[in-house]
């Protein structure tokens, strides 16, 4: 369940914005992506998550064993809190919600259809449904995204959890999370240079 | 896969899931259709079938744009294919929830607008059942369109041209069906044909659209 990726060169639009990338996430362990806007992290997430293919190198150790959280919580404004989780728990085959509800405190909004969440709760929401997941490896992009002080303290606590437990966690983030135990790559070093222009492209210039 | 399922199907009938657009339009379109051609009944029983085929795949067509891009633009179709579920699946129980919300209700509704446009008595079972066979094709068709247009914002016209062309094998012989039924010939060999479409489009579509699929959420 060691999540080891190696020589990884990804893309963009086409364009490669990271190249020569590689590291090693053991079980128990927690790993910090930093890099400025428009790095590549978000890509980088996508192709570790099995999203879209990498220009080069290898992922090994990923398949079956991740839990994505991107950007948007994948929520359905028609359905309440509950629904929306117990569809993501049978999806996964998980037997309870209750875990999840009690971890970021969602007990008290339980009946409440998600539409009517403010935007924190609902990422709280998004959030909670890594723990239905059962999968070991959590790949997180911008988690603490419109999340109080409070509920940063919480997420860190089901990542630290989660971590008792044996998982591991790959999360892109720009503030402190309070997580100790983490590692910090920064992706900015491993930024692409502009490949040379071959003759074909030159034809057009 | 009964989860999401259910799932669909709870947010068709939930407020704004438009569970009722494709019925509604269907009867908007029986209904006016004397009134546009007169009420000359013997013109009525003879386009009746070809009429209420038209509807059932206009009012299918309608609710397509939203199969898909309501779960691309919340993210959960990023989930789903991070989800233990083989996209294949997802997206025949996309079709299915669509062809349950949209294409049952077509088929029970059809003959009672039949009696609105003066359908004979030996059409109504043929009707029923060439929509019976045809409206999962539809779908199926349907979702393969969807999947190919997931990305674009309001790719709702695109999606109808690209669709158009591959209901139209449905259409022919669905509509020949009822025809032929309505007035009273054999029917076997267009219910084969269209039987066959029906079958070959549901084993055969769920792969590419699952394809198509994976390159759009690149």
């Amino acid at each position: 369940m060691t999540l080891n990726v190696t020589d990884l060169s990804i893309a963009r639009g086409g364009l490669p914005v990271l190249e020569g990338l590689g590291f090693t996430l053991e079980p128990g362990r927690a790993l910090i992506l930093r890099g400025p806007n428009g790095i590549g992290k978000t890509t980088l997430l996508r192709t570790i998550a099995g999203l879209q293919p990498p220009l080069s190198g290898h992922i090994t150790g990923a398949e079956d064993q991740i839990a994505y959280a991107a950007h948007s919580d994948g929520l359905k404004p028609a359905l309440t809190v509950t629904e929306n989780l117990t569809f993501w728990a049978s999806v996964f085959g998980a037997s309870s919600i209750e875990p999840a509800l009690d971890a970021f405190q969602l007990v008290a909004l339980r009946d409440r259809p998600a539409g009517a969440l403010s935007a924190g709760q609902k990422r709280r929401l998004g959030l909670s449904r890594m723990l239905v997941t059962g999968r070991p490896i959590w790949i997180m992009d911008e988690p603490t995204v419109s999340l109080d002080t409070g509920a940063v303290a919480m997420f860190a606590d089901a990542v630290r959890a989660h971590l008792g437990q044996g998982g591991s966690a790959l999360i892109a983030t720009h503030i402190d999370l309070g997580l100790d135990e983490a590692e910090v790559l920064d992706v900015g070093v491993f930024k692409a240079r502009l490949p040379a222009l071959d003759d074909f492209d030159e034809g057009f210039l | 896969m009964i989860a999401l399922l259910m799932r669909d199907l709870r947010l068709a009938v939930r407020a704004g899931g438009g569970f009722g657009l494709g019925l509604a339009f269907f009867l908007i379109v029986t209904v006016m259709v004397p009134f546009s051609v007169g009420p000359n009944s013997e013109l009525l029983t003879r386009i009746a079938p070809g009429v209420l085929w038209l509807g059932a795949l206009l009012s299918c067509l309608l609710s397509l744009d939203r199969l898909l891009a309501l779960d691309w633009e919340d993210g959960s179709l990023d989930l789903l294919a991070t989800a233990p579920l083989p996209l294949e699946g997802v997206v025949t129980i996309k079709a299915l929830a669509h062809w349950i919300t949209t294409g049952l209700p077509l088929v029970l509704a059809a003959p009672v607008l039949g009696v609105l446009l003066n359908l004979p008595t030996p059409g109504f079972f043929w009707l029923v059942i060439s929509l019976f066979l045809g409206t999962p094709a539809l779908s199926v068709i349907g979702t393969f369109g969807a999947a190919l247009t997931v990305g674009l914002k309001r790719g709702g016209l695109l999606l109808s041209l690209l669709v158009m062309p591959l209901y139209v094998p449905t259409l022919i012989f669905g509509a020949e069906v009822a025809r032929r039924g309505a007035e009273d010939m054999a029917v076997q060999t267009p219910l084969l044909m269209l039987a066959g479409i029906s079958a070959a489009v549901i084993a055969l579509l769920p792969f590419a659209s699952a394809a198509v699929l994976r390159i759009n959420l690149r």
